[in-house]
């Protein structure tokens, strides 16, 4: 392995491991359920995108040919985020679960249908 | 054609996936994939009413970059905002009207907005007109609006509404 | 530089793991529960492909699919739960 991609890798693992710490620090640290839900969705989702790619480029390079089934964990983790965030929201809303943020106060707001 | 092959576009990315899942390239894997990929269409075919046809496919590749670039700028604006502490943060709930109507796009929309900086769609209304769109930190809530239709909307309707277009 | 840098990572993502563990402890509501349940299924995947890179074996990733895959289901699942009371409609 040569120090070009030792480093890139480092860089990549950091970061990744970095996003996914601060995803979590959010959803320890913001104080409403809704200001919450973003930490996850969206640092946690980037930081293992960058531990998935990282893994890639290490099975690549150590394994026999080219490693890219580590796409299909990130491309999956992409699609379903923000489809969990989402339903994550509609039940918080549902219950009426506290909000910093003034909540819409309008009957057309009830859910669409399923 | 139409009958042989009814979701072309699925069975391309169901090939795809099988060969990164068996993490393979040989030829084995290629025809079993492509057998599958041409099957699975079949056996789902009621989930799938109507075929999905991109038109403009510029705009749809300029869409997609637009799209990656805005989920790295926006995981570094929430790291930033979590970071910075909660006391400083103005969360609010907007409502995005749509001028999208098919479901493919309005679920691509809300899809797009919740991976994108600071925002997660939270609901759809009855009358699918208005999109709750809950947001970290806005100082103008009508700016964040615009944006939105301007920056994701408009492109999803050029690719999978034409015939509506205004 | 790899050698300095895993260790790290791993402290990180294991005070992530406690500090979601600490939202689902806490609540105070329902869908923080989920929410942290969530993220603790990421940190999972995070800690899988971590230990996958260190110990240079692909078997790991396997594990980490899966995972995505069933917290997926599970947080669906749980959601539609609290929106409907029911499961099966």
């Amino acid at each position: 392995m040569s120090a070009m991609t030792d480093i890139l890798l480092s860089l990549l693992i950091l970061t990744g491991a970095l996003f996914t710490f601060v995803g979590s620090l959010g959803l320890a640290r913001l104080r409403d359920f809704y200001t919450r839900l973003h930490g996850p969705t969206k640092a946690t989702t980037l930081g293992v995108g960058c531990l998935l790619v990282a893994s890639a480029v290490v099975f690549s390079l150590e394994g026999d040919g080219l490693s890219l089934h580590e796409i299909l964990v990130t491309l999956f983790l992409f699609i379903t985020a923000p489809v969990s965030a989402h339903l994550l929201a509609r039940a918080a809303l549902h219950l009426k679960v506290k909000s910093l943020a003034p909540a819409p106060e309008r009957p057309a707001s009830s859910p669409a249908r399923d | 054609m139409r009958r042989l092959l009814p979701h072309p576009l699925l069975s391309l990315s169901l090939t795809v996936l099988w060969l990164l899942l068996v993490n393979s390239f040989s030829a084995g894997a290629l025809v079993l994939g492509a057998l599958l990929g041409w099957l699975i269409p079949f056996a789902t075919s009621r989930f799938w009413p109507e075929a999905i046809t991109v038109r403009q496919p510029g705009v749809l590749l300029r869409f997609l970059g637009v799209f990656a670039w805005d989920i790295v700028r926006g995981s570094f604006q929430v790291a930033w905002l979590i970071l910075r502490g909660p006391a400083r943060l103005q969360p609010a709930f907007v409502e995005v009207p749509l001028a999208l109507k098919t479901d493919l796009g309005i679920s691509l929309l809300a899809n797009t907005i919740s991976l994108t900086p600071g925002t997660v769609s939270a609901q759809l209304s009855a009358d699918r007109q208005v999109l709750l769109v809950h947001t970290l930190n806005t100082d103008d809530p009508v700016a964040l609006i615009i944006e939105i239709k301007q920056r994701y909307e408009t492109p999803l309707r050029q690719i999978f509404e034409p015939e509506n277009r205004s | 530089m790899l050698d300095t840098v895993i260790p790290i990572a791993y402290g990180l993502v294991t005070l992530a793991f406690l500090m979601s563990f600490w939202r689902l402890v806490r609540g105070p509501d329902a869908p923080d529960r989920i929410l942290a349940l969530d993220t603790l299924y990421v940190n999972t995947i995070a800690f899988l492909v971590l230990l996958g890179i260190h110990l240079g074996s692909a078997l790991y990733f396997e594990a980490a699919l899966l995972i995505a895959m069933m917290g997926f289901v599970g947080t669906v699942a749980l959601c539609k739960y609290l929106l409907r009371g029911d499961l099966i409609e």
